[in-house]
């Protein structure tokens, strides 16, 4: 009994301790100007006000803020949803000659940090002429190779016979991949939408990179801009924070479910 | 050149509706990434020979071939080895305490002594899904060296207060702090499934044999989690190769350089002063390093998976 007490102390603990900065944010986010800076550090407002989020909302364009990020986090995540699953059906159902030479070579290079490809990557977008447009950012995450992987090993399991069958009803290719595959993979394309619009969203070196104009910036880019000139404004910035992290904490906590399952298939049998 | 191409196409099978209808759902997806992630890699090892910088980028004929001119330029530069030093630092402290701390919790709430696992799970995970730059913005305030929580918090236990982002000695635990905590949420979701995995039986055995707790855990526990923590190994360090957001937002690169990292060094050589070439070649060294760390990862592997 006395382990097991102990055990749930440290348990809540360490609860408190990973909470804990997060509880700080949100509540130092409803403090009167200055408020934040006391000691003892204080997590609950004694004057609550709003005004931070008005400033925001009113003074800081943060309305076009979240519409830039919420626009290429969405495209983001329907296009590579596409893509990647169009491309995982076609690794685990069809037989090809170099397919899984191709798909390990697609493996393998899943080691390259992305870094190594910003620098063309910047060029090449600069000559397409989409620096400083939605479009910059969309392109290089049109398609993952992790995104391919999760898909394909999902659709291993589906029954040929499932494909066979539309087969024999003259369904065509494309048919049989929207109709029977899509359908049968939902559990897995949530899961890949959840993980794409959560990386799409917190993203920051890109975007940092492909929009310098202040009315292109994402959520994560305005607010290490706005750090520069607000550092002494705690209050301003963690209301800021606040409105960054709330809307990937609100579609995880919708569907923590398919994000676990995620990270377990990556995990498993990655 | 008309017989080649053929020879290509039977070669891949383009006759066959079944292969074209495979080739049809690939060329999207494979298309882009060789367009947009294979390409830009060659490219970027053509550039890292190159002196392409901002005149340059109006005309790109204006670059010359300097051979390896970049990569003696680097090595001949304290600040590289700085953030190399830095980086290493960080990967080679952060990491393993990273995995460590997301073992123990797993373990801890793997334990059937443990009620109410769902939640706690859910509030050991919550930093994971939160935005980098926006925690970073946070903590920078955290440690603030008079009203910040870290200072608080370590007062109880007698610690005096730290100029944590002030301080070139303390600056980089400040950063591997805030990773750990951002990150062990990942991770300690593996190790519960990897836990969940390794049968009863073999702990009972064990017990009947009279091992003890810690007996069991290296014995039982910690074979049996090799795959596992193999595969933990590598993402979290490929991960924390790349750091970049947080010494940008809380201390940029500094104090006196303490946290500059590769990838900062990277940005700044190339969208800053836009020295592209010279850029393209810090780039290479983080995926050469990168490279060889998988490589010894999976070496060391095999080794202890012989006993």
């Amino acid at each position: 009994m006395r382990r097991r007490i102990s055990l749930y102390i440290v348990v809540v603990a360490i609860a408190g301790l990973t909470l804990a900065p997060l509880l700080w944010m949100i509540g130092a986010s409803f403090m009167q100007p200055g408020a934040a800076s006391s000691f003892p550090p204080r997590f609950i407002p004694e004057n609550p006000t709003l005004q931070h989020y008005q400033t925001l909302f009113t003074r800081m364009n943060l309305p076009r803020y979240l519409l830039n990020s919420a626009v290429i986090s969405a495209s983001i995540t329907l296009i590579s949803l596409l893509l990647n699953s169009m491309a995982g059906f076609a690794f685990a159902k069809y037989r090809f000659p170099g397919r899984d030479s191709l798909f390990r070579t697609l493996l393998a290079a899943m080691i390259i940090p992305a870094q190594v490809t910003m620098l063309p990557l910047f060029l090449l977008l600069k000559q397409m002429g989409v620096i400083n447009t939605y479009l910059g950012v969309i392109i290089p995450g049109m398609a993952s190779i992790f995104g391919i992987f999760l898909i394909r090993q999902y659709i291993f399991s589906i029954p040929d016979s499932l494909i066979e069958a539309a087969r024999m009803d003259g369904a065509s290719d494309f048919r049989i991949y929207w109709s029977v595959i899509l359908p049968l993979a939902k559990p897995i394309l949530v899961t890949l939408a959840i993980f794409t619009f959560m990386g799409a969203w917190n993203d920051f070196l890109w975007p940092l990179i492909v929009l310098t104009r202040d009315s292109m910036y994402t959520l994560p880019v305005a607010l290490a801009n706005l750090m520069g000139e607000h550092v002494q404004d705690t209050e301003l910035m963690m209301a800021g924070s606040v409105l960054t992290v709330l809307p990937v904490l609100v579609v995880f906590l919708a569907l923590q479910k398919y994000y676990i399952r995620g990270i377990l298939i990556g995990g498993v049998k990655g | 050149m008309k017989s080649l191409v053929h020879r290509v196409l039977r070669r891949i099978g383009a006759g066959d509706s079944h292969v074209r209808a495979a080739w049809m759902f690939l060329t999207p997806a494979l298309g882009a990434i060789a367009i947009f992630f294979f390409l830009p890699i060659l490219a970027a090892f053509v550039m890292s020979f190159t002196d392409f910088d901002i005149y340059s980028l109006g005309d790109w004929s204006r670059a010359r071939f300097i051979g390896l001119r970049n990569y003696l330029d680097l090595l001949g530069n304290p600040l590289f080895w700085k953030a190399l030093k830095n980086t290493f630092y960080f990967v080679l402290v952060g990491g393993p305490l990273s995995i460590g701390v997301s073992l123990g919790t797993a373990m801890l709430l793997n334990s059937k002594l443990v009620p109410l696992k769902g939640f706690f799970r859910l509030a050991y995970f919550t930093p994971v899904v939160t935005t980098l730059v926006a925690v970073a913005v946070v903590w920078r305030y955290i440690y603030h060296p008079r009203f910040g929580l870290m200072n608080y918090l370590l007062g109880f236990v007698g610690i005096q207060p730290v100029d944590w982002l002030g301080d070139p000695v303390w600056a980089m635990p400040a950063l591997i702090i805030l990773a750990v905590w951002k990150n062990f949420g990942y991770n300690m979701i593996i190790f519960i499934a990897g836990l969940q995995n390794i049968p009863e039986e073999l702990y009972e055995a064990a017990r009947i044999d009279g091992a003890s707790t810690w007996q069991q855990f290296r014995h039982i526990t910690l074979p049996m989690l090799a795959p596992t923590t193999l595969f933990v190994g590598i993402i979290t360090m490929i991960g924390y190769f790349q750091f970049f957001a947080e010494p940008y937002i809380m201390t940029q690169g500094g104090p006196l350089n303490s946290t500059l990292s590769i990838v900062l060094l990277m940005y700044r050589e190339g969208f800053r002063t836009w020295e592209m070439g010279y850029s393209a070649s810090i780039a290479f060294v983080l995926f050469l390093i990168v490279f060889l760390g998988t490589l010894v990862q999976l070496r060391t592997q095999r080794k202890v998976n012989l006993y």
